[in-house]
């Protein structure tokens, strides 16, 4: 796809986010915005995924380590095929196939159930141990909160992956600089996330999240290292595509009404606009 | 009765004993293979162990992760740390996704012995029964512990096996003996009492049965390998046979076998039950025997509840 292509279809992704949280009255827009142009790049372009057999052996795999921006990975999976994108209003509803959280045994195309921050990625640590143990090429991508990485498993699961070699694992977090309390380096700085990374023997990759000349990139070099695990360490907006959302705290967890709602889907259309402006 | 031996011995050889039969099977430890038993299986299959280092939540997670490719793996540590410590880990991440995980956990109680308190786990069976979909079974001897580890690789889904670190008697080698996933074994008959046990208790058990036997009281003993999910025919049969249960486990009285017990007869048919186990409290530094005398769970201070009791 080229970058104009991935862009409108960030965008849809971005219309998908909006309109599940605000039918669900809850959820946490902020996170899945910021993460959309990365969530469209590996479910459109990286991963070696087939919507129509979510299961397939062989796969490449995905673990929505900040389970809570699930409205961003049911938007993509959406998007992306893997089931309609009209059943995206059902978030959160009683008897939903898609859970608050995200759950691998209800949702098609969920690799694993997550949601309690640090967790994801041990999983998606032993997905990679299982391909290097059955000499399978299968690369797995988990995505982290900026906050999540304050959970000491995170470091728990580096240590092993860096330790071990997998360099089928590709650990990305979206450096949005905002968790529930504030900014992270007011709540209990994480900073610097790259030189933690590099210390625990990661081939460490920093870039705008919301370029996709740099995510192509980064992602080509992280399949391209052979002795490391990987960590794409992407700063980014959250709330992005949304102007009152942006670099607001206060969007991390919270449905928009019915006003913010016709003023969100306003601007992700001004965006389109702007995009076919270009084309 | 044969010669005496630590389940956790047991565990370490029925790995290595199902390791043909079970291709998939993959064994992770943190920093405690030599405690766990499961350095006999890394030596046997150094390909198929995987030390995670002192990180147990993180080797949870790591064996969810395989599960969901296909691996059938074994986490092993102590169940202080494989159910206390990550009790969230294995309810969000292989408790909610009833993934095929199974957990080891060796060093259960008090017969921990000289380490005293912090590694002496008396509420594991408690944190492992609330999770949904969960198995958890406790094994009384060598024969059991070793027909339980392959049991639970032929079952899909989520296992809690609970394994001691002392030696104990083996008390299954009789011809008739076969282990099935929640089915209680009745191992003495009587008209007067009912004393139902699990793991290294169920020794104490049959020692107390024997002591009430002199004195003309008559036992029902049963030996509970599986809490969960529990044998409830077998209790409830019991009990209104006897009308007087007593439940004996290395294990806090709060919600471990006795609680699974009283559970089950509260809604079916409603005895009175006395738990004997640890009664609220931690344990102790001191040697095992020293240790299972001291809180009464031996046979000579088991059966010394049941008199006070009938």
């Amino acid at each position: 796809m080229t970058n104009s292509e991935l862009k409108q279809k960030a965008n849809e992704v971005r219309k998908g986010i909006v309109t599940s949280v605000h039918s669900a009255k809850a959820g946490h827009p902020g996170g899945s915005l910021s993460a959309a142009d990365m969530f469209t790049f590996l479910y459109f372009e990286e991963m070696n995924i087939d919507p129509k057999n979510p299961k397939m052996e062989g796969r490449d795999r995905f673990v929505l380590s900040k389970g809570h921006t699930a409205p961003g990975l049911y938007s993509v999976l959406a998007n992306r095929g893997y089931f309609p994108v009209e059943d995206l209003t059902t978030l959160r509803k009683l008897g939903s196939y898609l859970q608050g959280h995200p759950c691998m045994q209800e949702t098609p195309g969920v690799d694993m159930s997550s949601g309690s921050l640090g967790q994801g990625v041990s999983a998606a640590v032993g997905m990679a141990l299982a391909a290097k143990l059955d000499k399978k090429d299968y690369r797995v991508y988990t995505l982290l909160g900026d906050g999540e990485i304050q959970e000491g498993q995170v470091w728990e699961a580096s240590m092993f992956a860096g330790a071990h070699k997998l360099n089928n694992l590709c650990v990305i977090v979206d450096n949005n600089g905002l968790q529930i309390d504030g900014k992270i380096e007011d709540v209990c700085c994480p900073y610097p996330i790259d030189k933690k990374f590099e210390a625990f023997n990661f081939n460490v990759i920093n870039i705008d999240g919301h370029d996709f000349d740099q995510i192509r990139k980064a992602l080509a070099d992280a399949r391209a290292c052979t002795d490391k695990p990987t960590a794409v360490i992407m700063k980014t907006t959250k709330g992005k595509g949304v102007s009152f959302m942006e670099n607001n705290a206060g969007w991390h967890g919270k449905a928009p009404n019915d006003e913010e709602y016709a003023t969100a889907m306003a601007d992700l259309a001004a965006i389109d606009a702007q995009l076919k402006e270009g084309n | 009765m044969g010669d005496k031996i630590a389940t956790r011995e047991s565990y370490g050889n029925a790995l290595v004993a199902c390791a043909e039969d079970f291709p998939n099977l993959v064994v992770l430890d943190a920093d405690l293979a030599g405690a766990t038993k499961t350095g006999t299986f890394k030596k046997a299959y150094p390909d198929r162990h995987i030390d995670c280092g002192i990180a147990e939540c993180n080797m949870t997670g790591i064996a969810a992760g395989l599960a969901t490719c296909g691996k059938i793996p074994f986490v092993s540590s102590f169940a202080m740390f494989a159910a206390g410590r990550n009790f969230e880990q294995v309810r969000n991440s292989i408790g909610y996704p009833h993934l095929n995980v199974k957990i080891g956990a060796t060093h259960a109680g008090i017969t921990v012995g000289e380490d005293g308190a912090t590694h002496q786990c008396n509420e594991d069976i408690a944190l492992m029964r609330t999770i949904p979909g969960m198995t958890v079974i406790v094994p009384s001897d060598d024969i059991e512990a070793k027909a339980a580890v392959r049991a639970a690789l032929e079952m899909n889904g989520p296992v809690y096996l609970r394994f001691g670190r002392a030696a104990v008697p083996v008390i299954n080698d009789n011809p008739d003996y076969r282990f099935e996933i929640g089915k209680g074994v009745k191992l003495k008959d009587g008209n007067d009492v009912t004393i139902i046990a699990t793991g290294i208790c169920v020794d104490s058990a049959l020692n107390a049965a024997s002591i009430l036997e002199e004195k003309g009281i008559k036992a029902d003993v049963i030996n509970i390998h599986t809490i969960k999910p529990l044998d409830e025919k077998i209790v409830i049969e019991s009990a209104k046979k006897t009308g007087k249960v007593f439940t004996v486990e290395e294990h806090s009285v709060i919600g471990g076998l006795g609680s699974a017990v009283c559970d089950c007869l509260s809604a079916n048919a409603p005895t009175k039950v006395v738990k004997i186990g640890m009664n609220d409290c931690f344990g102790e530094s001191g040697p095992a025997a020293a240790l299972v005398a001291k809180y009464g769970l031996d046979g000579e201070g088991v059966a010394k509840t049941i008199l006070a009791n009938i």
